[in-house]
């Protein structure tokens, strides 16, 4: 009998040390000491990094042939210089079909063709690059991005969303969107198609992710109920998850939405939010024409960005390599004739409390 | 005080462990003994520390005061004073004071010639404070870990600490500490309730003896654990609160770093049907 119990303790303690991670940790201080706005990461996640190429040669000059005077068609990049034209072209195709080559977007018979809607799409792309690294410095900074920050070497990113099929109907079977657990509710019982409710940039979509109310709940100027704040705690789920962060990276637990209590991380997520916003609504969805039946979701959606598509796993995406700096092309004007107006971000979050 | 009336009966000399006769005497009714001296010392020390922490905060609000572990920075090393170095030295005094007390109670119960449940039950008790303060911060190589000293500043601390894990509830042995907690305090109400009713009668009958009781929770449940036993299942519900409370703060961090619904994977992932 003790033999069969010492037996069972053993095979229970290795099981359930089986679960564990218990290799050497990395830690970092968010908040006052005691506060416990902490981190603790295994030091192989910490100190993992991220593949950054290099660039294809030593950046040209950007002076010279203008690409519009050299090239037919050039809708995007034609301010650029010829020779700066090439080398943004040799690193796309480095970062987005490495193996399939020009031809993925290019017919090779004439290059000016927009025949493949891949070109179509890249060329969006460029757009929707330039508007980052332009228009939304509040969230992305000097670092930028580039196409390789969400595709690294795919010709589709790996990490991307789509809406959701319409639910179950009846109650058998029925988990009504949630109880099942997935990497976007970090494998939690919440909701789990929370983006299609805050990040699909359509207005008349998008909710608000706030829900916490500053007065008596129910009343009349806030009708929301505990039930809605699954879903803002399901997105808020994702963010961590796509940052490879906790929740105290940004939030003071004893107000979540206080923001003289938040770290300055919040203010960066809340402008990153609006970006992955517009980034879905004005550049993404629109191509939805465009792109075939097999680039979208079972809801004919095309595949949309969330915080994943370029974090990672990583608060900074690839740790804040400063990868954008060497490609010119990337820091252009943004074309006014296919740009609609960047949502105005100017009631900034460090004051008040903006609505959404 | 007065003394009751059966006490003097209690005050038998000898079963000290340390000091033999030397302490071995009662002040009023309060046995003092070694460790009466050592606690009295070192919990005496603890709170003008406290006290005189706090008059170098920002505050004078009870609700508000908070004495603060030391930043990351210090690792386990000594910090300065007014940087978590008064947290250090109250926590030592803290855990002196509490195992001496500890300790009393072991001398008390052989003067008595008992068990030492009432050591072992409040020895879980300090076992989990220790947990929180001192195992927990050496695994992760910092004394930051422990909590702050404070009403309001040690809640905000768990509630940061519980969401470094997303999801506190799915930290499996959190989930044990708090069905024990529950079931303990479901436990203790059940048995005061059925004490009153067996000695508050309606007026004209008499108190009921325990063979009531039973019968009372034969009919309700179809079994009694009956006077004793009771006693033993509260000390077990009690002790396994605190023994997995300290567990499942000590696996967070230490033994697993993600969110905790995510540990759950394991059982997705079983070979059965993944």
């Amino acid at each position: 009998m003790k033999r069969i119990a010492s037996l069972a303790v053993a095979a229970i303690v290795t099981l359930a040390l089986g679960a564990c991670q218990l290799s050497p940790k990395t830690a970092t201080q968010n908040g006052y000491r005691g506060t416990g706005m902490d981190q603790i990461q295994l030091t192989k996640v910490a100190m993992a990094k991220d593949e950054v190429p290099a660039p294809p040669y030593d950046p040209p000059a950007t002076d010279g042939q203008r690409a519009k005077e050299v090239y037919q068609n050039v809708q995007v990049l034609g301010d650029e210089s010829a020779d700066q034209f090439n080398y943004t072209m040799a690193a796309i195709t480095q970062w987005v079909s490495p193996e399939q080559g020009c031809n993925y977007c290019h017919n090779p018979e004439n290059m000016a063709s927009d025949e493949l809607y891949t070109k179509v799409v890249a060329r969006r792309m460029l757009q929707m690059t330039r508007n980052i690294n332009r228009n939304w410095k509040q969230h992305v900074a000097a670092t930028g991005v580039t196409c390789w920050t969400c595709h690294r070497g795919n010709a589709i990113p790996a990490n991307y969303w789509t809406m959701p099929a319409a639910g179950k109907s009846g109650i058998i079977g029925n988990r009504h969107g949630q109880n099942d657990p997935v990497p976007e509710s970090a494998f939690s019982s919440l909701p789990n198609a929370s983006l299609a409710l805050y990040i699909t940039g359509d207005p008349k979509v998008d909710q608000n992710i706030r829900v916490q109310t500053t007065g008596l709940h129910p009343g009349s100027g806030n009708k929301t109920s505990t039930m809605s704040t699954e879903n803002s705690y399901a997105i808020m789920m994702h963010t961590s998850q796509a940052l490879g962060v906790n929740c105290t990276f940004c939030h003071n637990s004893q107000s979540f939405q206080d923001w003289s209590i938040s770290t300055p991380q919040r203010a960066k997520a809340w402008y990153g939010i609006r970006m992955v916003r517009e980034t879905n609504g004005q550049y993404i969805t629109p191509l939805a024409t465009v792109f075939p039946a097999k680039r979208k979701g079972t809801e004919g959606d095309p595949f949309k960005v969330n915080c994943t598509t370029c974090h990672q796993g990583k608060n900074k995406p690839m740790g804040g390599a400063q990868m954008a700096k060497d490609y010119h092309a990337l820091w252009g004007e943004t074309t006014p004739a296919v740009m609609a107006a960047p949502a105005a971000p100017a009631a900034a979050p460090a004051g008040g409390a903006p609505a959404r | 005080m007065a003394l009751l009336s059966f006490e003097r009966k209690y005050r038998v000399r000898g079963g000290t462990l340390i000091g033999g006769d030397l302490f071995d005497f009662w002040v009023g009714p309060f046995y003092v003994g070694f460790f009466g001296v050592v606690t009295a010392i070192f919990a005496s020390l603890g709170t003008a520390l406290i006290f005189y922490a706090a008059s170098q905060g920002s505050t004078w609000n009870p609700w508000l005061i908070s004495i603060a572990p030391p930043d990351l920075k210090y690792g386990l090393a000594l910090a300065p004073l007014k940087e978590g170095g008064f947290w250090q030295v109250i926590t030592v005094c803290a855990l002196i004071s509490f195992s001496s007390w500890a300790l009393r109670e072991v001398e008390i119960c052989r003067k008595l010639g008992m068990g030492y449940h009432v050591p072992v039950a409040f020895g879980m008790a300090i076992f989990a404070y220790f947990t929180l303060v001192v195992i927990r911060p050496v695994l992760l190589g910092a004394w930051h870990w422990g909590f702050p000293y404070g009403i309001f500043s040690h809640l905000d601390w768990v509630s940061n600490t519980g969401y470094q894990y997303l999801h506190f509830h799915y930290n499996p042995a959190h989930m044990l500490a708090v069905s024990f907690f529950f079931t303990t305090t479901l436990a203790l109400a059940l048995h005061g309730a059925l004490v009153l009713s067996a000695v508050n009668p309606p007026t004209g009958s008499e108190v009921k003896t325990p063979e009531y009781e039973d019968t009372f929770f034969r009919d309700l449940i179809g079994y009694s654990v009956g006077t004793l036993g009771i006693h033993r299942v509260g000390l077990l519900l009690a002790l396994n609160a605190g023994f997995w409370s300290a567990v499942c703060i000590v696996i967070s961090g230490p033994l697993w770093t993600k969110g905790w619904p995510e540990w759950w994977t394991w059982w997705l992932n079983l070979p059965i049907w993944s």
